[in-house]
């Protein structure tokens, strides 16, 4: 006896939420990142305008010059929302924990020599301020932008920079065996040390930028594009080169990220460049305008960390950052 | 019969990135879907792309993740680091 086996295929009904099916065309399966992001921004029946800025809506596309047709394009490659985003830095923190009991067990940190001791103090540690700035930034984006892809992502960037700026005051404290002085010392440092003023002026200045999206190129394009190769990749080669390889146990994160958050950033300037000329012509401008400022920010930086050969590490800096640039279809 | 090669993975979210790279990788592949599984078949040749399937799913992919949700494959398989090919040595 045979059986014969028959199979009823029901079709699902929808495949996804409407709003979705207008984006992607009815046969068209969602990612989870798609559903997280895609049509979360407010954009209609806000009644009144707020008091504290009535030139414009509680949420407006209007608070940058960038023009998008729909800002829900500027996704994540990473397709980072809350679930996946906490999943990756959970396993990220768990190792660098591991990094951190391995070098203070071991007393690793400590037993450097005080001249690159110094070197890391007065260089890495008034970094956190530097993070903080951008922890900031990136907030404001958050609350001032337009479209969830990119202002969810932002909020996941600013905790990545408190983060990261957690992990440098860790740092400090383990280089002075858990003496808080060094961060008093490098806080004087960023408040009054000639060397720091232009990055300072620079982190200040960015606090002000109005514009968001042009904030979201300075802060997150040009001054961590050129900061973080510097301080995690350059410098630490040196710090490597001088006997240092456990202080680059401790900035593994900064490494994984910076390579990871790149990805990002470079992918909504491209998308927002491919949008228009007009929207590419402005963000062409802003790198021009901003690139000398962090140019100059970097250059008593690097001096300091290359004993006066800043110069031509800044120009290596600068060239990979363009080359960036130009895959991002912007003509600089 | 010899001259087509499938692939069956479950239907559900984790497969999505790689089913989307089938589909992209392998221009004569046929989609079969089902509630419960998606089969794959192509005549001749078919490859999942390392590299397709993390531009998908956005994040770093072992090849070797297609296990996890993977039912059922007819055809030789040739595996290294970045390609997974399926397909007949006759």
């Amino acid at each position: 006896m045979s059986i014969d086996l028959k199979t009823a295929n029901v079709e699902p009904i929808r495949r996804t939420f409407d709003h979705l099916v207008d984006k992607l065309g009815p046969d068209k399966n969602p990612t989870r990142y798609q559903e997280a992001v895609w049509g979360l921004q407010p954009k209609v029946n806000f009644h009144y305008r707020p008091t504290w800025d009535p030139a414009y809506d509680l949420y407006d596309p209007g608070r940058t010059a960038v023009v998008m047709e729909d800002f829900d394009d500027l996704v994540d490659p990473r397709q980072y929302y809350y679930g996946t985003w906490t999943i990756q830095r959970g396993k990220q923190q768990h190792s660098q924990e591991r990094n951190f009991d391995f070098v203070e067990n071991r007393d690793l940190l400590t037993g450097f020599d005080s001249a690159l001791k110094e070197k890391i103090k007065a260089l890495v540690v008034p970094l956190r301020h530097v993070a903080w700035a951008a922890n900031t930034n990136n907030c404001y984006i958050a609350a001032y932008g337009f479209g969830a892809p990119v202002t969810s992502a932002c909020s996941m960037q600013s905790m990545d920079q408190l983060g990261i700026a957690q992990y440098i005051t860790r740092i400090g404290l383990v280089i002075d065996d858990y003496d808080p002085a060094g961060l008093d010392t490098a806080k004087t440092a960023w408040l009054s040390d000639q060397k720091w003023q232009p990055m300072r002026a620079l982190a200040e200045e960015s606090m002000v930028t109005k514009d968001w999206f042009e904030l979201f190129l300075l802060q997150n394009f040009l001054i961590d594009g050129t900061v973080h190769p510097l301080v995690f990749n350059r410098f630490d080669r040196e710090v490597i080169g001088d006997g240092g390889a456990a202080f680059s146990m401790l900035t593994e994160f900064m490494v994984d990220w910076y390579a990871e958050s790149t990805r990002w950033v470079d992918a909504v300037l491209k998308r927002a460049a491919a949008e228009s000329d007009a929207n590419k012509r402005l963000l062409d401008g802003w790198v021009a305008a901003w690139m000398p400022r962090v140019q100059g920010a970097l250059h008593p930086l690097a001096d300091f960390a290359f004993n006066g050969q800043g110069a031509e590490v800044i120009d290596g800096l600068v060239d990979e950052l363009m080359a960036r640039a130009g895959k991002t279809g912007l003509s600089v | 019969m010899a001259d087509k090669v499938f692939i069956a993975l479950q239907n559900n979210a984790e497969a999505q990135p790689v089913i989307e790279a089938i589909v992209e990788d392998n221009p004569q592949a046929v989609v079969n879907e089902t509630p419960g599984m998606v089969k794959i078949d192509c005549p001749g040749r078919l490859v999942i792309k390392r590299e397709t399937v993390e531009a998908k799913a956005g994040r770093e992919f072992d090849l070797q993740e297609i296990q996890i949700n993977l039912i059922s494959l007819g055809g030789n398989v040739d595996e290294d680091d970045d390609e997974f090919v399926l397909m007949w040595n006759v």
